[in-house]
């Protein structure tokens, strides 16, 4: 093995090893099967990541022809209980579900308790979580609970047809490199996943599964920490790209703070959100939460402008999600134009105000179309 | 008052090449660095040094090099360092890392009783998030993860309160000391080191660990032995088979209206939502 795979499978987080050197699996594990995923909610809202998580499920399941089981823990009520439905609608056979009021609120000593003792008793060989902060809260805690591995913030889920196991994918190296890590001989095999990396299956309203309840089996006296309160993120002005569908972004080409208000200008004439290369947000044109990329915020939008932007893998692990991207560059051979749609070499200061212009232009002919327009949706 | 920050040496990733052709990393130059989500949890401890005169170990696991990392910190101030080190911990994933710096933070309780443990939320190398939960679960500790600030601190009555970040808001918690905390980016900047402190560092002996000085119990727990993850398969990531359509035109003007023209005749159906969405609330510009 080279030095520098050793290290590099050191900041992966395990050793690079030949295939055909896997452990055994323990006897102890022989019983476990099924695939998992923790349907996340918060405060009544279900996380999308846990219909991609679903979707995926579904298709690992059936490649190992086992059921899949959505994990619903939180307060007993309705809402709570109809977050079970929508896990069948998305794909579940069934769902486990540990319904107490001491669950009302994410917390991570109570959430262990449930989702280990849910794990202990029925015994899942594939465990997924969103990698959001309450899935890499919980999945840390509970996979060290258990003694099992845990893959971070995977990028890609497949198994292994030679035995079954799941080979978890992610990027490393700030994206430079893509690697993927096996669970040897442990199981749950557990995973924490991008959210809008796997896309959002169809539901099917109609399907229909069962519900095992499972008690929690703790008290609030045994839970130390308290929730005060919670300041929801629409109270502040926080900028929500994650879920954005059109996204405008600048780089580094922008040359300047004021420049970058063009790409506020164009944003604002699409209804958009605004997003940044690192080089922005490090040069402090704009807020850090605006960042899109390997270090910062994956988005999956339905188009993404990218304007001054040259496509290091760094941002374009963040972007390549989007259905259809523009990229406006100065230079011909800029690396972004090798996963754009539609590529617009020019001065990007000259051509954000025209596309403004354009757009508005375009745009204002669609929105005056009866039918077309004022909230109508047509195929 | 006892903090224990424990901090990772790192490549500064910013500097790292991939070999086009053989995808290994060109480490050449590339300089170690303290990871940069760590100095937000070194500063928030120093910061309770100066509130509570609270004493401010480093801890971290890693190879005789990262001494470069201990006497960093502790010329921003740290009080003591220990590099928990020994070739039986090499090769371990985040599962036997958490078993290694537990079983020395136990070690370091002892010895002094530890408040909070203080993490950043995750490495720049591994990216995992993983080691502060592990940390947590293995030394009985509450954890307070995601930790953008710190309100409130009783140590007589073992009392913290904290603002931690969650998806779409911030909660707000109440938890009890001993604990960790691991310490979302952005919450502070970290100090310059003095000139005094600056000496003193360059003097400094950083206590060295192994196996026996730590407590390892169970060597099967540690370093490659102790994890059940390993890295299987590298490779370089799949570009999009997407070619681009360049658009061109006499004037930027054309040449933006040749790009809408185009983009709504290939995309009908993006237009026309793109045109409701602006009518609708959610068009309104955040």
């Amino acid at each position: 093995m080279s030095g520098a795979l050793d290290t590099l499978a050191d900041a992966a987080g395990g050793v690079l090893r030949k295939k055909g050197r896997r452990g055994q699996l323990d006897e102890r594990y022989a019983a476990y099967k099924d695939v998992w995923v923790f349907v996340e909610h918060d405060r009544g809202v279900l996380h999308p990541v846990s219909l991609e998580l679903l979707g995926k499920g579904r298709a690992l399941a059936d490649t190992l022809g086992v059921e899949l089981a959505g994990v619903v823990i939180g307060p007993a009520d309705e809402a709570t209980r109809g977050f079970c439905s929508k896990a069948f609608h998305y794909g579940a056979d069934l769902c486990y579900f540990v319904a107490d009021d001491i669950l009302t609120h994410y917390r991570n000593q109570p959430y262990t308790h449930a989702l280990t003792g849910l794990v202990n008793t029925f015994q899942p060989e594939v465990l997924l979580l969103g990698a959001t902060t309450q899935g890499r809260d919980l999945a840390g805690s509970v996979a060290t609970t258990l003694l099992t591995g845990l893959t971070a913030d995977c990028t890609g889920l497949e198994i292994d047809p030679e035995d079954r196991s799941l080979l978890s994918s992610r990027p490393t190296f700030g994206g430079s490199l893509m690697c993927t890590i096996v669970n040897l001989h442990t199981r749950p095999q557990m995973a924490t996943a991008r959210p809008r990396v796997f896309p959002v299956p169809e539901p099917d309203l109609s399907r229909q599964g069962r519900i095992i309840e499972h008690p929690l089996s703790m008290g609030e006296d045994e839970v130390v920490t308290k929730v005060l309160d919670f300041i929801p993120d629409k109270h502040t002005d926080k900028p929500q790209l994650a879920f954005a569908n059109y996204i405008v972004s600048g780089g580094r080409g922008m040359g300047s703070a004021e420049n970058f208000e063009l790409v506020f200008d164009l944003a604002r004439a699409l209804g958009a959100e605004v997003g940044a290369s690192r080089p922005v947000t490090h040069a402090g044109w704009v807020d850090a939460e605006r960042q899109v990329g390997q270090s910062g915020k994956t988005v999956r939008p339905r188009l993404y402008i990218a304007a001054g932007i040259s496509g290091a893998v760094q941002h374009r692990v963040g972007m390549e999600g989007a259905d259809v991207t523009v990229a406006i560059n100065n230079d011909a051979n800029a690396p972004v134009f090798g996963f754009s749609n539609y590529a617009l070499v020019g001065n990007a200061l000259e051509l954000l105000p025209a596309l403004t212009a354009s757009f508005k232009k375009h745009l204002s002919v669609l929105m005056d179309l009866p039918g077309q327009g004022a909230g109508e949706k047509k195929e | 008052m006892h903090i224990a920050v424990c901090i990772k040496q790192v490549p500064d990733s910013a500097q790292i090449r991939v070999h086009p052709v053989t995808n290994t990393i060109m480490r050449q130059g590339v300089p170690a660095i303290i990871n940069p989500f760590d100095l937000y949890a070194l500063e928030e401890a120093l910061r309770l040094k100066d509130r509570f005169g609270a004493r401010v170990t480093v801890v971290t696991m890693g190879p005789l090099q990262a001494e470069g990392a201990m006497k960093r910190a502790i010329s921003f101030g740290a009080d003591e360092a220990i590099l928990v080190t020994d070739k039986i911990f090499a090769g371990a994933d985040t599962l036997a890392t958490s078993y290694a710096l537990a079983a020395a933070l136990r070690r370091l309780n002892e010895i002094e009783p530890i408040d909070i443990v203080f993490s950043g939320k995750q490495t720049i190398d591994g990216d995992t998030a993983q080691v502060g939960p592990g940390l947590a679960i293995r030394l009985g500790f509450q954890l307070l993860s995601y930790v953008s600030s710190v309100d409130r601190i009783d140590p007589e009555k073992r009392e913290i309160v904290v603002h931690r970040r969650a998806e779409g808001g911030v909660q707000v918690l109440s938890s009890r000391l001993p604990c960790v905390i691991t310490v979302l980016e952005g919450t502070n900047e970290m100090r310059f080191a003095t000139m005094p402190d600056m000496f003193r560092a360059a003097r400094f002996e950083v206590k060295k660990w192994d196996r026996d000085a730590a407590g390892i119990e169970d060597i099967r727990q540690v370093g490659l032995k102790g994890s059940p993850t390993v890295v299987n398969k590298v490779y370089a990531p799949q570009p999009k088979a997407v070619r681009a359509e360049f658009i061109v035109g006499e004037t930027p003007m054309q040449q933006a209206d040749a790009l809408v023209t185009k983009l709504f005749a290939d995309y009908p159906k993006l237009a026309v939502d793109l045109a409701a969405h602006l009518v609708s609330e959610d068009g309104a510009f955040k």
